[in-house]
């Protein structure tokens, strides 16, 4: 893989997560707030192929099924307190949430 | 005769009558209580039968050993000598004809049962005062009348006002107790004991007329007694004693316990006699109290008051007497003085309980006739407090000590002419008092006659008061010494100086002449001038109040000492200290409050705040790296 | 081995109310005083049998418990300790006595931790191990704080917190102090042990003692406690449930003075002589303080406690002035204070329990409800106001004639604090008992159970006041060895009469 293509591939790597982040900083939804976590997973992945191809090692695809598992676990965490979240507040707006503010 | 015997009877009547109180039947009370007091005077008179003729003699009595650590070893122990015979003959047997005077004094009381237990507690504590063979064991008994004394005084407790003059007697006198517990301790860093008789021992052999240390002692000592005896400058408490009922007036504010001061002077006046400038303080203080007390009796109106002024002022003559050396006259003024003040207090205590509770001499009048008994005892008793010539008790102690403040070897002119001034007023004010209760119009129905149970007890005093001077007669006159011959051994006497010799009849003349003078003045503006009197009153009516108030000493304790006292523990309340650790908590909680701040429920800042900090972190790696 | 069984009956005794109280509570209560009367009457009867023997130790007991550390499970007594149990286990009984009715909730965890807090105090007494002294420190600490927490009046939990802090604070400093002093004990010899008898060879440099002191004086000036470390004091006596208050007053501040007696002075005699004046001052301080601060309360039981920071002023100036008499002095306060204030905050609690309330400006006259109450709690008066013939007196006067020697002015000034006392005991004893009595309000006198606990207080304070000399021969050992070892300074005559 020729230099171009890892730069190319690190620049959407970044940009994804960056966007993830905005998404996770600006959402209130908390649904919209776990696909943006999930963004910047994957972005995180893909800056692991990424750097994979560059050096042929097989490192880094082995850290993305890591990653995938991970994600996999995290969402299903993830879901089970937005549901709970749901039926205890009858909303999904993460500001609700802050009943244990200092 | 075993010794211990005399203070424990009284001791155990006190503890039947507290233990079963109002369960026993209400004869059994009094019977119990003056019974005990009755077998304590029995025993001391057949002890003391032994002493006549051989007063030299001495009973110790080791009941068991109190303490004994490092050197400090007070024991219960007693020691009875011609000195403290005196003193328990006086208590045990005025106490007695005060017990059976009060059986019918008191008999309508609640705390029938409970005066009685304090009485009798009362007798034992000044018994074991006098008998104690060393410091700390009269300390105790020193405390202990304190103690029955405050009882006795807040014995109404339900009046907010006794109890407050009952503090007052105890807090005041606890001010003087405290010079004398100092003065313990000093004595006994001097000598490594406190038997009485083992200091006089050694200080015999280790002082110099003169010292220091001497002085500073008897000064300890001086303060003691002072606040006992209710001498300047801590004589407050005794007019407001008067709360208490009559006959615990008598016995313990006017015979007994008001004159443990002079019994612990004359007890050590072996260090008094090393300190020639003590012993003018003590004369100083005499005389000055005489002074004093005897104008603030002339102005006040309750009855009761009069009488506890004049006993300061009495007790003052006590105090000149120790001053200029003269123990055994000190002595001798105290046992007539008992018994004349007993029966004077009795009496009112008659008086009073005839008309109601009425202390305002204003408001009674023309009792002669309606209490004939009583006006002729207290006639006998004002009379030897006045010191009328020849047939008062009064007059043999009280001209003793007029002689020898001028011509002992420690007299003093001034002595001498404020002694006399100090006469004067007495017999002023104790005739003043005798013309405005007995004389004039009746004012208040007498309400009840008191029976034989209190009659006697005058009857008996009233002889005493006049029988009693005659066991001591001046040079002058019949020249009978045997009072002080009998304390000889105990007291030494004092030396009459000689450019005085011969001339004791001129001052016995004097003082005779400025007693019946007093008589007439009160005559004069009680019985023949009455407005006069009155007059007198408006004319001068700052000075008049001045002295009402005792000179003012009460207003100036006030202002100088209780009231800051109280303020600043009054603001104090919350306890200053405790802010410096509220501040502390205050710290952390402020500090808390700003961290939590951050912790402000919303996800997002939690998540901006983990990227800024990454980044911040990542920029310090990049800079350093 | 006898020494084990007084702290083992009590904690087993603890376990047992706590499992049997869910089937009777009634039971769990007889447990408890069982235990400790089992407790009281053999230390009774070692105290009879110890005035026969030689030497100052009657009884020891070692077992080791982690060798490797040096630390042993190392119990002895001598006549301090023995009446420091005595006294434990005295009003353990009455503390028991009196929450017989009061306390309804959680019976058996009460009288677990009552019984435990007890057990660590008889451990505190008995201990001659500083690990297992500080051990012990803490078993007494906790059980305490869940009496005050959860058995408390309204304010419970600030007290009970505040009360944990500073002791838990203080004590800390101490455990460092004990390390520091093993370590040090250990560099020298090569033997690392936490042994009392070992320690006290340990050679140090004034510098360093001094340090170490600070550390033990911290954990015992808070439990004595000495002005200004007095403030949870208060607030613990006043919001503890009557037998807390009994207990703290009575037991916990004497370890305190017995920390001092036991360690603070032998381990460390010449950095206790350098700091003597300034522990004296706090002392008097502490005297004045109290006295002024109890004469201003209303709430009866915050008024005690405060008479007691007024009354443990005695205990360091006593200690501090190094001499025997007011070692005695000091010892007998120790006793005679827990009977006298334990007593009075009885009288509190029953009070309390009748009328619900503590504030003295609105009882009044309960003497002639209540004479029997009335005639006891004057007694008790009395003898926080130091009267002869009461056990007080005798201790305050001869704290005060062995201190005259070593300073006047302190002495003078503290003798002046006994009028202030008999400002505030009087106050007392005029707000509650005297003055005219609330016809309407129904209360009764003592009930027979509350005479039961009583009348032994007030007779054991009047036989302290008349027969001292079998508390003061028990201890007489103690004190002669301790001043045999130091520097005694004799009381000098500084008679003028050879000017």
């Amino acid at each position: 893989m020729s230099e171009l293509q890892a730069t190319s591939g690190l620049l959407l790597a970044g940009t994804l997560f960056m966007l993830g982040l905005i998404g996770v900083l600006i959402r209130r939804n908390i649904i919209f707030m776990l696909v943006s976590v999930e963004i910047m997973l994957n972005a995180a992945g893909l800056a692991f192929i990424v750097a994979g191809s560059k050096w042929a090692q097989p490192d880094g695809q082995v850290m993305f099924i890591f990653i995938l598992t991970m994600a996999a676990a995290e969402v299903s965490v993830g879901l089970a307190l937005i549901l709970q979240i749901h039926h205890q507040l009858k909303t999904l707006d993460s500001d609700a949430a802050n009943t244990m503010k200092g | 005769m075993q010794i211990w015997l005399i203070p424990a009877l009284p001791l155990l009547g006190s503890f039947i009558l507290i233990t079963l109180g109002s369960r026993l039947p209400k004869k059994l009370i009094p019977a119990v209580g003056a019974g005990s007091v009755g077998l304590s005077a029995l025993i001391t008179i057949i002890t003391g039968y032994g002493f006549i003729g051989d007063s030299t003699k001495v009973i110790d009595c080791l009941v068991w050993q109190w303490i004994d650590v490092g050197g400090l070893s007070p024991a219960i122990s007693f020691h009875l000598d011609a000195l403290s015979l005196v003193f328990i003959f006086v208590i045990t047997f005025v106490g007695f004809l005060i017990h059976v005077y009060s059986a019918e004094f008191m008999a309508d009381d609640d705390g029938y049962a409970r005066f009685f237990a304090y009485l009798n507690l009362f007798v034992c504590s000044m018994l074991t005062l006098v008998l104690a063979d060393n410091l700390v064991l009269m300390y105790f008994g020193w405390e202990g009348v304190g103690l029955c004394s405050y009882l006795l005084i807040g014995f109404w407790y339900a009046e907010e006002k006794n109890g407050y003059a009952a503090r007052k007697a105890f807090i005041v006198t606890r001010v003087g107790d405290t010079a004398f517990a100092i003065g313990l301790f000093m004595l006994f860093q001097n000598f490594h004991t406190l038997n009485i008789q083992d200091i006089a021992h050694q200080a015999e052999q280790q002082w110099m007329v003169g010292s220091q240390t001497a002085f500073i002692i008897s000064l300890l000592l001086l303060g003691g007694a002072v606040g006992k005896s209710a001498q300047l400058p801590l004589q407050t408490w005794l007019p407001d004693a008067m709360a208490g009922p009559s006959p615990v007036s008598a016995l313990i504010h006017a015979a007994t316990m008001v004159t443990a001061g002079v019994y612990l002077i004359a007890r050590t006046h072996v260090i008094f006699e090393f300190s020639p400038d003590a012993l003018l303080i003590v004369g100083i203080i005499g005389t000055a109290t005489l002074v004093l007390a005897g104008f603030a009796a002339l102005t006040q109106f309750d009855l009761k008051r009069v009488l506890a002024y004049s006993t300061i002022s009495q007790i003052g003559y006590m105090f000149l007497a120790l001053g200029i050396g003269a123990w055994s006259s000190a002595i001798f003024h105290f046992m007539i003085h008992a018994f004349f003040k007993a029966l004077l207090f009795l009496a009112a205590g008659a008086v009073i309980m005839a008309l109601h509770h009425e202390h305002d001499m204003f408001k009674m009048g023309g009792l002669r006739k309606k209490l004939p008994l009583i006006y002729w005892t207290f006639l006998i008793g004002a009379a030897s407090l006045a010191a009328l010539p020849l047939f008062t008790g009064g007059f043999y102690s009280k001209d003793q000590i007029l002689w020898l403040s001028l011509a002992g070897e420690h007299g003093n002119l001034w002595f001498f002419l404020f002694a006399l001034l100090g006469a004067f007023v007495t017999s002023i004010y104790t005739f003043r008092m005798l013309f405005i209760t007995f004389f004039g119009n009746e004012k208040t129905h007498v309400h009840h006659v008191p029976g034989s149970g209190m009659n006697i007890p005058l009857l008996i005093l009233a002889g005493l008061s006049t029988v009693g001077g005659f066991i001591e007669l001046p040079h002058s006159f019949g020249h009978f010494t045997a009072f002080s011959d009998f304390l000889k051994p105990v007291l030494p006497s004092v030396m009459v100086l000689e450019d005085f010799e011969g001339i004791e009849w001129i001052v016995q003349l004097i003082a005779a002449g400025v007693a019946l003078s007093g008589v007439y003045v009160a005559y004069f503006f009680y019985i023949l001038k009455p407005e006069l009197a009155d007059e007198l009153k408006s004319s001068a009516a700052d000075l008049h109040s001045f002295w009402f108030s005792g000179w003012g000493f009460d207003s100036l304790y006030d202002k100088l000492i209780v009231k800051p006292y109280v303020l600043l523990s009054n603001i104090n309340k919350k306890d200053v200290v405790d802010k410096l650790y509220e501040a502390m908590v205050w710290l952390a909680e402020f500090f808390n409050r700003l961290l939590s701040y951050t912790q402000s429920g919303i996800l997002r800042w939690y998540i901006m705040g983990i990227v800024l900090g990454g980044i911040l972190l990542l920029t310090i790696s990049l800079f350093k790296g | 081995m006898i020494l084990i069984l007084f702290i083992v009956i009590l904690m087993v005794a603890g376990i047992l109310a706590w499992m049997v109280a869910r089937t009777s509570e009634t039971l769990a209560r007889w447990i408890s005083l069982s235990a400790l009367l089992v407790t009281f009457g053999l230390s009774v009867y070692v105290w009879k049998y110890q005035s026969s023997l030689e030497g100052q130790w009657i009884a020891q007991f070692i077992l080791p418990w982690i060798p490797s550390f040096g630390i042993s499970f190392s119990l002895a007594l001598d006549g301090l300790s023995l009446l420091m149990l005595m006294l434990t286990f005295f009003l353990g009984i009455f503390s028991v006595l009196i929450s017989w009715n009061e306390i309804k909730e959680r019976v058996g965890f009460f009288h677990f931790n009552l019984l435990w807090v007890l057990a660590g105090i008889t451990g505190v007494f008995l201990t001659m191990d500083l690990f297992l002294f500080y051990f012990f420190w803490e078993v007494m600490l906790i059980p305490m704080y869940f009496l005050i927490g959860i058995w408390g009046h309204e304010n419970r939990r600030y007290a009970a917190f505040k009360f944990f802090i500073f002791t838990q604070a203080s004590g800390l400093l101490m455990l460092l102090a004990i390390l520091g002093l093993y370590f040090i004990h250990g560099g020298q010899t090569g033997i690392f042990t936490f042994d009392y008898f070992q320690l006290l060879d340990t050679d140090l440099s004034l510098d360093v003692a001094r340090w170490l002191m600070l550390g033990f004086l911290a954990a015992f000036i808070v439990k004595l406690p000495v002005v200004p470390f007095h403030t949870w004091l208060p607030d613990a006596h006043s919001q503890a449930p009557t037998a807390g208050s009994l207990i703290l007053a009575g037991l916990l501040l004497k370890t305190g003075a017995y920390g001092l007696i036991r360690f603070v002075v032998p381990l460390f005699p010449e950095a206790s002589a350098e700091i003597a004046p300034w522990a004296m001052l706090l002392g008097v301080v502490g005297i004045l303080y109290g006295a002024s601060l109890a004469y201003a309360q209303t709430d009866l039981k915050r008024l005690v406690a405060y008479t007691s920071v007024s009354h443990m002023g005695f205990v360091i100036l006593g200690v501090f002035a190094f001499n025997e008499i007011a070692m005695q002095g000091v010892v007998m306060q120790i006793i005679t204070h827990g009977i006298s204030t334990g007593a009075l905050f009885v009288i509190a609690g029953t009070i309390y329990e009748r009328i619900h309330m503590r504030d003295i400006s609105a009882m009044s006259g309960l003497w002639k409800k209540a004479p029997f109450m009335g005639t006891v709690g004057l007694v008790f008066v009395l003898a926080s106001l130091g009267l002869p013939g009461l056990g007080n007196f005798v201790a305050e006067f001869l704290t005060l004639i062995g201190t005259w020697p070593a300073s006047h002015v302190l002495t003078i000034l503290a003798t002046i604090g006994i009028v202030l006392a008999t400002a505030y005991s009087l106050r007392l004893m005029q707000k509650v008992f005297l003055e005219k009595t609330e016809e309407s309000r129904s209360f009764t006198d003592f009930s027979l159970r509350e005479k039961i606990i009583v009348i032994p207080m007030v007779v054991l304070i009047i036989w302290l006041g008349l027969f001292p000399q079998p508390v003061m021969n028990t201890v007489k050992k103690l004190i002669a060895n301790q001043f045999n070892t130091e520097e005694t300074i004799i009381i000098e005559s500084d008679d003028d009469g050879v000017q």
